[in-house]
């Protein structure tokens, strides 16, 4: 090890994320390998190593023959402090070796408040900022994830974006680089064929020019770059990587279990949900390989929680026959089998009382919004009537805690809608006292509000942030309208969420205003302890920007978006028309009951498979 | 059923796993070798394991000493190979074998200290250090468990020190020192070199535990 870890290592809080050398983290001897890749998590360990992509994507890597993938995470404060102090760049956690001696790093990003920490973790690791200030010498910097359907605050900081599904992209991508190492292609001429590939962007190969009013004339795309980039996905579930051998974290992280991803992309079209429609259309797992990869994984890990992940898991087909499948060897090998994201159906409430073992852990519903008319308009396609419905169920099945999530400031939101939020949760209250088999123990309502962040292609990528005095105004209304004592209520930070909906739907200009607010601070602030919104705003003012011209502006139709050169498969004109129907408050039907045509079929040969 | 003592090294990036994710470390060690544990009666029943003597952070061992209870048989002989084979860098079973003694029994430990001094060993040192050690008492402040600082004196609890080497910056000897009730860390001998001979104080500390003993000096089974 080496002796500046060492003597770090006993000063800073839990050490034990810093060293590696968990059970299943893949070592290779580095004379044996011709390609180091650096798969990086912007956020700290117990985060990032809870996240199933990067467990993905390190599998295949390491699966591919004279591949060597390590991770690294953002340090915490200390930690970052510590090295900077001894010196210490930012390295791979398998081996140790200096990030700078890489390779590749990958940086996966799955949130905006993230991209700060991706600027510290490159400056740790000794390397220029910028793209245009590395050269072939240097590791390549690509990044992927949800937050990369816009990539333009971070277009930048990094050489090459990978939209979509990384699985078959980055053994592309690993041939590409080998294929330059040969022909001996500069750094440019690398990035100039890696935009012939689909699903790659390369933002140096994009000219942006913008109007005075600081909205985008025209996108002109360079060198032969494509006009229009399109995400890649993985069409066949079946036959793409499942990591049922995978890291164990010998320290506890945030989701410490086996993740069973049953299928991606979501079949319901809530119209604030990004994921909703960048990871369109659905494509499901077997039910047979479902039940064989969680036994296969609780046995070569030793975890014995289980849970089944997608955006929306009542809606997998055979949900019932995969439970099934999977009961026994839960119930032999006491695995606890857990159902989050389940809609408040009775369906979905009966199976939830099947699987509960022991203790009743709390229920979480997301209503979203407090009446009928504003569900409608957002499409979240649950009614009250559902929700006091599985409710009875539960009260009366001994449940004693509910917690009720929703958003302020969706569009078309009135007071009406805001007090409707308080009625529910009284409306809960009063089931219980109806319903609940056991009162002695008392009920515990949490009903948490956020504030809505209007995000690239959902159908409100038009729409304005309402600004934050007016979300503050809001918030107290709702507290005074709470009066139940069962009831607590929550509400999102405003500072986060506005600098979140500024980074969201921001453009390439942002890149100076993160520099400048990395250069006075910032480095993780997806958490509070190191997020200061004023920081912020004094770098917007250095950089001679308005946050407001990105978070609280009504965009036009046809307006051209920084994210215009990128496309995820859902047309635009269908976007635009769900935002008609949301201001007309009319549901759209689930891909299932009726297709909408979004467009996201052409992406699988034509036809969704719902 | 089995009820068993295993003896493991913890070295590497192991010496940085706290004793609560050790235990989770071996819960899951003991899964994935196929071994079932037996747990506790009761609303929360845990895996019965519990470990002999808990190590600070930090410190290697080569005689760590977990004793556990199975529901099957097991050939004790087999199971270091077994379990080494599943658990993570750094940690390695090495024995295992029917307790012969109640962990109360557990009386001394002995372990290496290496003092570092980045600037090279000060001149005359093990002469300070022995001089140090063959004091009446060595009392020192250490904060207790209701964070109040208390004084405790070390000596009683210091039995052995002796020299084993000096390489280059760093300066090495072997303690053995009483293990429980109350027992001592081997680390805080640095904190009395910092407050009686501030001179010979080092710049980092290694510790390495190397055996557990019974009151007599025998190896601890």
């Amino acid at each position: 090890m080496d002796k500046r870890l060492e003597r770090i290592l006993p000063r800073v809080q839990k050490p034990a994320r810093y060293v590696g050398g968990e059970y299943g983290a893949v070592v290779k001897d580095p004379a044996g390998v011709d390609l180091r890749f650096a798969l990086c998590f912007p956020d700290t360990y117990e985060i990032g190593m809870s996240n199933l992509g990067l467990r993905i994507l390190y599998g295949v890597l390491n699966g591919m023959e004279g591949v060597w993938c390590e991770r690294a995470f953002a340090p915490w404060g200390d930690m970052e402090a510590a090295m900077r102090e001894a010196g210490l760049p930012l390295y791979g956690l398998e081996s140790g070796d200096s990030l700078r001696d890489f390779d590749i790093i990958g940086f996966s990003i799955g949130y905006e408040m993230a991209y700060i920490a991706m600027l510290d973790m490159l400056d740790l690791a000794g390397l220029p900022l910028r793209s245009a200030d590395r050269d072939g010498s240097m590791p390549l910097v690509v990044a992927g994830g949800t937050a990369m359907y816009n990539a333009e605050p971070v277009a930048d900081f990094v050489d090459l974006v990978l939209l979509g599904e990384g699985e078959d992209e980055l053994p592309a991508l690993v041939s590409l680089y080998r294929r330059a190492r040969q022909a001996g292609w500069d750094r440019r001429a690398l990035l100039r064929e890696a935009a012939k590939l689909p699903g790659f962007y390369v933002p140096s190969l994009y000219q942006i020019d913008y109007h005075e009013d600081g909205t985008i004339a025209a996108i002109t795309p360079l060198e032969g770059a494509p006009a229009t980039v399109t995400k890649q996905l993985v069409a066949d579930m079946d036959r793409s990587y499942f990591p049922v051998h995978t890291i164990v974290p010998s320290t506890e992280v945030v989701h410490d279990r086996v993740t069973l991803e049953v299928f991606r992309g979501c079949i319901r079209g809530c119209r604030f949900c990004q994921a909703g429609f960048v990871y369109r259309p659905v494509r499901c797992r077997s039910k047979d390989l479902l039940v064989q990869y969680g036994q296969e994984a609780c046995r070569a890990s030793g975890y014995q929680e289980m849970t089944l992940s997608s955006l929306s898991t009542s809606d997998y087909r055979d949900l019932t026959g995969l439970c099934d499948g999977l009961e026994p060897f839960c119930r032999e090998q006491h695995v606890n089998l857990s159902l989050p994201s389940l809609r408040a159906d009775t369906f979905s409430m009966e199976l939830m009382q099947r699987l509960q073992r022991g203790r009743k852990a709390g229920l979480t519903f997301a209503p979203e919004a407090g009446t009928q008319r504003l569900r409608d308009a957002i499409n979240k396609n649950l009614t009250e009537e559902d929700l006091q419905q599985s409710l009875r169920t539960a009260f009366s099945g001994g449940w004693n805690s509910v917690k009720l999530y929703f958003m302020l400031g969706l569009p078309t939101e009135t007071d009406e809608d805001i007090l409707g939020i308080a009625r529910m949760a009284d409306h809960v209250v009063r089931c219980w006292r109806e319903n609940a088999s056991n009162k002695n123990r008392g009920l515990r309502v949490t009903v948490s509000t956020s504030w809505f962040v209007p995000k690239p292609f959902t159908p409100f990528q038009w729409e304005a942030q309402i600004p934050l005095e007016e979300y503050e105004r809001r918030v107290k209304l709702l507290r005074e309208a709470i009066t139940a004592r069962a009831v607590t209520y929550n509400w999102h930070d405003g500072d986060t969420s506005f600098l979140e909906a500024v980074l969201a739907r921001g453009d390439r200009r942002l890149g100076r205003v993160l520099e400048e607010a990395f250069r006075r601070g910032a480095k993780l602030d997806a958490w509070q302890e190191y997020f200061d919104l004023s920081r912020w705003l004094d770098a917007f003012a250095a950089c001679g920007l308005d946050p407001a011209f990105y978070a609280g502006r009504v965009r036009q139709r046809g307006e051209i978006f920084p994210w215009s050169m990128i496309a995820c498969g859902v047309r635009e004109d269908y976007l635009w028309r769900e935002r008609e129907r949301a201001y007309q408050s009319v549901p759209t039907p689930d891909c299932r009951t009726a297709c909408g045509g979004c467009g996201a079929n052409s992406l699988v040969g034509g036809t969704c498979h719902v | 059923m089995s009820k068993l003592r295993l003896c493991f090294v913890k070295e590497g990036p192991a010496v940085y796993l706290s004793h609560l994710d050790l235990l989770r470390t071996f819960q899951r060690v003991f899964l994935r070798a196929g071994i079932a544990l037996r747990h506790s009666q009761g609303f929360h029943p845990h895996p019965l394991l519990t470990l002999a003597l808990p190590l600070p952070l930090g410190q290697a061992s080569s005689c760590e000493v977990l004793d556990f209870e199975t529901n099957s048989e097991e050939d004790a002989a087999a199971l270091p190979e077994r379990l080494s084979a599943v658990m993570p860098a750094g940690i390695r079973a090495v024995d295992c074998w029917m307790p012969e003694k109640p962990l109360r029994e557990l009386a001394l430990l002995q372990a290496e200290v290496t003092f570092c001094y980045d600037q090279g060993t000060p001149p005359a040192c093990w002469q300070g250090l022995e001089a140090l050690w063959g004091r009446e008492s060595l009392i020192i402040q250490k904060r207790t468990k209701r964070k109040a600082l208390a004084d405790v004196d070390l000596r009683p609890m210091l039995r052995e020190a002796v020299p084993v080497r000096e390489a280059g910056e760093e300066l090495t000897f072997r303690v053995t020192v009483q293990a429980q009730e109350p027992g001592l860390n081997p680390a805080l001998l640095a904190e009395a070199v910092r407050l009686y001979a501030p001179a010979l104080a080092p710049d980092f500390v290694r510790v390495r535990r190397l055996a557990l003993l019974d009151k007599t000096g025998k190896a601890f089974r």
